[in-house]
């Protein structure tokens, strides 16, 4: 293998008492994603190039391209996530428990070079952007 | 003696500053000249604008003939931009929603 250049990964996990086929749904209908996540033209199907699309701000024009890249119903979804030419993978994984569903999302790929320290600050540009006058003014 | 992370908060603290330092960063390379005439000041403020941001390390000069040729060095801003927490807030917010969603679908 080849040396990269480290790579972050973002894990979210969380105990939801929804059923994973109720779950699944969330996850894969259109205009079931558009309700939690963002307006799309999302369909479960490996290969399917798709954008997720929100409000613009300055500095992020909102959108979100990706292709799907697993679908096993009820189980595993993945795809991939580029926002600004800055390229990650977004997997969900679906595992029944007694009470539900336990639900990991896995964001990854952030790698730490100049690229995506770039395209990072581009996204987080308006947020800091905005606080930065009281930053400042704490510093002297 | 200031750290790194104050001297690139103070240099963008100034919007004249902040905006030659976006013109870069969208638009590429560009001469003090083109910045002038964008700054909407003189040619020795934005020079010595150009000064602070490259201290900071936000800009990199390159002479060429009696040229000087300002680029973005964006990733200066790194330490200031801790991008995964800003996703970890962002999908922390799409579960509850998906939750929410959840609880309203039917059975």
């Amino acid at each position: 293998m080849t040396q990269t250049a480290p790579s972050h990964t973002l894990v979210i996990e969380r105990e939801i008492p929804h059923s994973p086929e109720k779950i699944w749904r969330a996850l894969t209908e259109g205009s079931l994603i558009e309700e939690w996540l963002m307006k799309n033209d999302f369909q479960p199907v490996v290969g399917h190039q798709f954008s997720f699309r929100s409000t613009p701000v300055p500095n992020w024009d909102g959108i979100i391209d990706g292709e799907v890249l697993v679908v096993e119903p009820n189980s595993r979804l993945s795809y991939s996530w580029s926002s600004m030419g800055l390229k990650s993978v977004v997997a969900w994984t679906l595992t029944p428990t007694t009470g539900g569903t336990h639900v990991r999302m896995e964001h990854s790929g952030f790698r730490s070079n100049t690229d995506a320290a770039y395209k990072g600050a581009n996204w987080g540009w308006q947020k800091f952007i905005g606080n930065l006058e009281g930053v400042v003014g704490g510093l002297d | 003696m200031q750290s790194a992370t104050e001297n690139v908060f103070k240099a963008l603290s100034d919007p004249t500053r902040r905006a030659i330092f976006e013109h870069l960063t969208r638009d590429g390379e560009q001469t003090v000249h083109a910045l002038t005439y964008r700054a909407g000041v003189s040619q020795p403020a934005v020079s010595k604008h150009l000064r602070v941001l490259k201290l900071s390390r936000l800009v990199r000069d390159r002479r060429e003939g009696r040229e000087t040729h300002y680029k973005a060095q964006p990733q200066a801003l790194a330490p200031l931009v801790d991008w995964m927490s800003l996703y970890g807030t962002f999908w922390r917010d799409r579960f509850d929603q998906l939750e929410n969603l959840l609880k309203r679908m039917d059975k």
